[in-house]
C-alpha cells in the first residue's frame, strides 16, 4: 500500500523579513484538520538526503508555540475589476467595449456585468456558452433573457462589442464586430429582439468587469465566470444608444453624449496602480482585484511606439485571467513579534497536525546597530519568480532539459490540482499568455525546507532555490561563521544602507532576479569597498520591478531573448509597475559580467561536473583562494546536487560582455554532458555543436576581481557549488575555497 | 520541441548503452533516441512521483489537461531511480518499435 504525503495544511505570512520588535502575521488553512500546533524554528539545513548532513532545525521559544484551531481558508482566483455603486438603478442602458478574447471557446465569461443570478436582476454583456457575444438580462428569480449574436468569437482578434436595452420599447440588442474583418470568416454579427419581464436594474450589486458576481463572503464580493483576454475602453450609457452614437464613443466621450454616458473607463490612466479611472463626470472609479496584466497593447496600438509612457492611450487594455492571484486574503491565525534577542537568521513557522505539516519561512535581520560583519543575502525575489511553478506537469520540455524522468513531489501534485494557488513567472496562464506578476501573499509550496525540486539535478538531493540555499546556512553554521540573513526585498526597500554595515555579503545559489534598486545598491556597496561572494549561477539576469504601493509582488517582462518560458508580446516590453524597460539586464547596459565577472552561458539539469585550476590561480594576488588546494586537483567532483560543484546553470567570463579587465579566471569547469546547452543569447545563428561535449562556452568560470576602495568580488558561477560544501564532513576543496575566500574577505586589509 | 526521428534497426545497439548508464554522457546515437523519447507531449507522459524521499518512487502518467490529477501506476514502484529510468525506456521503446526489450 503506497502511503503518499498529502498536503492538508498550508500557510503564508504577510512579511518575508522582519527585525526585532516587528510583527509578522501568519495565515493558515487546514483541510479537515481540527487543530494544529505552531512553533517558530530556526532553519539550518532543509535537505533530508541521507547522503548529506541531514535535516536540521531548532525550535525557538516564543509565545507562538501552542495548538490552534484549524479552519479551511479559500483562495478566490481570477482577476476582474469592481466598481461599487455604479448607477445601480439603471433601467435603460448601453454598454460597449473593445475586447481581445483569448478563450472564447470556453464559453460563460462575463465582460461587463451588474448581475445577480439569485435575484434574477441586472445585465451581463458576456461570451455565452457557444462562444458568441450575448446580452443577459435578469427576469425575476433565477430567470434570464439572453440575446446572442450567434457568431463565435475567434481567439486573439480585436472586436467591438456592445449591447443595449430600452426599458420603454423593451428592445434588447447586441453587436459584435471584428476590427479587421476577413473574407469568408463570419465572426461578426448582431441581434435584436423585444423581451418581456426584464429587470435590468440590480440595486446593491457592483459593476464587474471581466466576470459576473456570484455572491459575497465575509464582506468580499465573489466573482465567477471570469473572462480571459483583453478589455479596452468600456463605456456605460443611461439609454439605448444608436449604432452611430456607439461608434462616436469608441475613443472619447463627445460633448453631445456627455449627458447619456454614465461611465467611461480609461485603463491607460494610472497604469502602475490597482485603480481604474472613470473619465465621466460621475467619477465611478474602481479597482482591479488579483492583479490582471496592465500596460498591455490596446485595440489602437499602432506598433510605431514601444514605450507605454510615450502615449499611454495606446495601452488602454487590461489582460484579465481566470487564474490570476495576488493576495489570498486569508484571516490571521497567529502573529510573531520578533523578540529583541532573536538572532538574525533563517526561520520558519512550522505548522503541524499529525503527519501533516507546512513551513512558512521568513528572515530575521539583526537589530539595527548590532550587525555581524557578514551577511547572507537570501534571494527572495528569485524565490517569488519560481513560486508554485507547474513545470513538472505543464512543460513538455522539462524532461529534455533535465535528461532524466521528471520527478514530482507532493507539493507538485497538490499545485497541479489546486490551480487557485496561482502561477510562477515560469508558467503561462490558462489562456496560454505569460505570467508577468508573482506574489508571496499566498502559500508558496516550493519555497519550503524538505521540498525537492524537478530542477535540482539527477538523484542526489535535487534541491533548487530556497531549500538549496540551506546548504549555505548549514555550512555557515558548521564552520562557525557569524552571519546575518538579509533579503532581496529589504535590499530593494532600503538600498545601500542595508549592506553598508557588512565587510562581506554572500549571495544564494541562484540570485537571478534583480530590481534596479537592488542592483544599484549592490553596485554602490562594491564601489565603496564592500566584498561580494557570488555563490551561484545565472545571477543578475532578469530585471524585475517591485510594486510601489502593493506589498509582496514582483513583475517581469520576458523580452527579446534569454532562457524564456514565454515571450513578452511586441509592445509589452515595459513594466507596468514602474515604466522601466524589462527583460535581461544584458540588454540594458548591464551584462551580469559587469556585476560579478561572469554571466549565464549554459544550462542542463542532469549531472554536474567539476572545475580545474587555470593559470591565473597560481598568481600571488589570489594565493589566498587556493591555500591547501593542490595544483592538479579536480575541484568539486562530488556533491549533493547532480554529483558535482559545477552544474545546473553556469556562467562564463567574457571580456566582450564586461568582465572587468582586472579579473582573474581562477578555475573553469569541464566535461559537461550534452544535456548542457548554450543559452540563446550566446549565439546569433543556429549551428551544430552547442552541447557540453563540444561547445567551449558551456562552462563555469570561477573569477576574482577587485573593486574600488578595497572591495572585491569572488564568483563561483555555478548553481550546484553550494551542494558540495558538506561533502566529507565539510572537509573538501569546495568548502576550503569558500572558507578561504570568506575569511580573507572579512579581513579589512587590501588585497 | 518534439523530435520527428524514427528509430532504425541499427539503433538497437544503443539499448545496452542506455541500460549501463541511463543518465549522463551518451553517444550521439543514443542522444537522438532519448530526444525522441523525452520530448513526448505531456498528455499521458510518464513521470515519477516521490512516495518516500530518497527511498521510494512510483510511476505516474500526466493527465490530458493541466489541473487533472496525475495517474499513479501503483504496481510500478521503484527503490532505485536508474531502475525507473530503464522501466520507462522499455515502455517507450515498445511504443516506438513494437519490440519488447529485457
Amino acid at each position: 500500500m503506497l502511503k503518499f504525503t498529502e498536503l492538508k495544511i498550508t500557510g503564508y505570512s504577510d512579511r518575508i523579513y522582519a527585525r526585532p520588535g516587528e510583527t509578522i502575521k501568519f495565515m493558515v488553512s487546514c483541510e479537515g484538520l481540527k487543530s494544529y500546533r505552531a512553533d517558530i524554528v530556526r532553519l539550518i539545513h532543509g535537505d533530508t538526503n541521507p547522503a548529506g548532513p541531514g535535516f536540521k532545525e531548532r525550535v525557538v521559544k516564543t509565545p507562538v508555540s501552542r495548538r490552534y484551531q484549524g479552519r479551511k481558508q479559500v483562495i478566490h482566483e481570477g482577476s476582474h475589476a469592481l466598481i461599487p455603486n455604479a448607477l445601480e438603478a439603471l433601467q435603460s442602458f448601453s454598454v460597449q467595449t473593445m475586447i481581445w478574447p483569448t478563450t472564447p471557446g470556453k464559453g460563460g465569461q462575463g465582460i461587463v456585468s451588474r448581475y445577480s443570478a439569485r435575484e434574477g436582476a441586472g445585465f451581463a454583456l458576456e461570451i455565452d456558452e457557444t462562444g458568441a457575444l450575448a446580452l443577459r438580462l435578469g427576469a425575476g428569480s433565477r430567470k434570464a433573457l439572453v440575446v446572442s449574436t450567434g457568431r463565435k468569437l475567434l481567439e486573439r482578434r480585436w472586436y467591438f462589442v456592445a449591447a443595449s436595452f430600452d426599458a420603454k420599447t423593451r428592445r434588447a440588442s447586441v453587436v459584435q464586430e471584428p476590427l479587421a474583418p476577413v473574407p469568408a470568416v463570419r465572426d461578426g454579427g448582431s441581434a435584436s429582439r423585444t423581451v418581456t419581464g426584464a429587470r435590468a436594474a440590480a440595486p446593491g450589486h457592483p459593476l464587474v468587469i471581466a466576470g459576473i458576481e456570484r455572491g459575497t463572503s465575509k464582506g468580499r464580493v465573489l466573482v465567477g465566470s471570469h473572462y480571459n483576454g483583453k478589455i479596452d475602453s468600456p463605456r456605460l450609457a443611461s439609454r439605448a444608444l444608436t449604432r452611430a452614437e456607439m461608434e462616436a464613443l469608441k475613443e472619447d466621450v463627445p460633448s453631445q453624449l456627455e449627458d447619456a454616458v454614465v461611465g467611461a473607463w480609461d485603463f491607460s490612466a494610472d497604469i502602475p496602480s490597482d485603480r481604474i479611472t472613470d473619465l465621466s463626470p460621475n467619477r465611478l472609479d474602481g479597482k482591479v482585484i488579483n492583479l490582471p496584466a496592465r500596460a498591455m497593447t490596446g485595440w489602437n496600438w499602432t506598433g510605431e511606439i514601444m514605450d507605454w509612457r510615450a502615449d499611454p492611450r495606446q495601452w488602454g487594455a487590461i489582460h484579465f485571467h481566470d487564474d490570476d492571484v495576488y493576495d489570498a486574503g486569508w484571516e490571521v491565525d497567529f502573529e510573531l513579534t520578533v523578540p529583541e534577542r532573536m538572532k538574525s537568521g533563517l526561520y520558519a513557522a512550522r505548522i503541524r497536525s499529525g503527519s501533516h505539516e507546512d513551513y512558512i519561512p521568513f528572515a530575521v535581520g539583526p537589530k539595527p546597530g548590532k550587525e555581524a560583519k557578514f551577511a547572507f543575502l537570501l534571494p527572495t525575489g528569485s524565490y517569488m519568480a519560481y513560486a508554485n511553478h507547474h513545470m513538472g506537469v505543464d512543460g513538455a520540455g522539462t524532461e529534455l532539459q533535465s535528461g532524466c524522468l521528471s520527478l514530482l513531489y507532493p507539493q507538485d501534485l497538490f499545485l497541479n490540482e489546486h490551480r487557485e494557488y496561482g502561477c510562477a513567472l515560469y508558467d503561462v496562464h490558462s489562456d496560454g499568455s505569460g505570467v508577468c506578476y508573482s506574489s508571496r501573499l499566498r502559500p508558496i509550496l516550493n519555497m519550503r525546507p524538505k521540498y525537492q525540486s524537478i530542477l535540482g539535478g539527477f538523484a542526489g538531493s535535487s534541491l533548487w532555490q530556497f531549500n538549496a540555499d540551506t546548504h549555505i546556512t548549514d555550512w555557515l553554521e558548521a564552520k562557525g561563521h557569524a552571519y546575518d540573513v538579509i533579503t532581496d526585498e529589504e535590499l530593494h526597500d532600503r538600498g545601500l544602507e542595508l549592506l553598508a554595515p557588512y565587510r562581506a555579503v554572500m549571495t544564494g545559489s541562484h540570485p537571478e532576479y534583480w530590481s534596479t534598486d537592488m542592483w544599484d545598491a549592490m553596485d554602490a556597496y562594491k564601489g565603496r569597498g564592500g566584498r561580494l561572494i557570488y555563490m551561484g549561477g545565472n545571477g543578475f539576469y532578469w530585471r524585475i520591478a517591485y510594486h510601489a504601493e502593493l506589498p509582496g509582488v514582483i513583475e517581469v517582462r520576458r523580452n527579446e531573448n534569454g532562457i524564456r518560458s514565454w515571450p513578452a508580446q511586441p509592445g509589452e516590453y515595459y513594466h507596468s509597475f514602474t515604466g522601466e524597460y524589462g527583460g535581461l539586464w544584458l540588454y540594458q547596459g548591464r551584462p551580469p559580467q559587469t556585476a560579478v565577472g561572469t554571466g549565464f552561458s549554459a544550462q542542463g539539469f542532469d549531472i554536474s561536473s567539476y572545475y580545474r585550476r587555470k593559470p591565473d590561480s597560481f598568481k600571488a594576488k589570489v594565493a589566498f583562494v587556493f591555500k591547501g588546494i593542490g595544483r592538479d586537483e579536480k575541484i568539486g567532483d562530488f556533491g549533493l546536487i547532480g554529483g558535482g560543484a559545477a552544474g545546473l546553470e553556469l556562467d562564463r567570463a567574457a571580456p566582450e560582455l564586461g568582465t572587468p579587465p582586472n579579473s582573474y579566471v581562477l578555475a573553469t569547469s569541464e566535461d559537461h554532458t550534452d544535456i548542457y546547452l548554450l543559452v540563446p543569447e550566446e549565439f546569433l545563428e543556429s549551428e551544430p555543436g552547442f552541447g557540453g561535449q563540444e561547445c567551449p562556452r558551456v562552462r563555469a568560470d570561477m573569477v576574482f576581481f577587485e573593486t574600488p576602495n578595497g572591495g572585491a568580488v569572488f564568483s563561483t558561477s555555478s548553481i550546484a557549488w553550494a551542494g558540495s560544501l558538506s561533502h566529507n564532513d565539510y572537509r573538501n576543496n569546495v568548502s576550503r575555497i569558500t572558507n578561504n575566500v570568506l575569511k580573507r574577505f572579512l579581513d579589512p586589509r587590501p588585497f | 520541441m518534439s523530435s520527428i526521428y524514427k528509430i532504425q534497426p541499427e539503433d538497437r545497439k544503443y539499448v545496452a548503452e542506455y541500460r549501463r548508464n541511463p543518465v549522463g554522457h551518451h553517444s550521439p546515437g543514443l542522444r537522438r533516441i532519448l530526444t525522441l523519447f523525452r520530448g513526448a507531449p505531456m498528455p499521458g507522459k510518464h513521470v515519477l512521483v516521490c512516495v518516500k524521499p530518497h527511498e521510494e518512487w512510483v510511476l505516474g502518467q500526466v493527465a490530458d489537461e493541466p489541473g487533472k490529477p496525475v495517474k499513479i501506476l501503483k504496481n510500478k514502484v521503484f527503490h532505485d531511480l536508474k531502475d525507473a529510468e530503464w522501466a520507462v525506456f522499455k515502455i517507450r521503446w515498445k511504443q516506438h518499435t513494437g519490440e519488447d526489450i529485457a
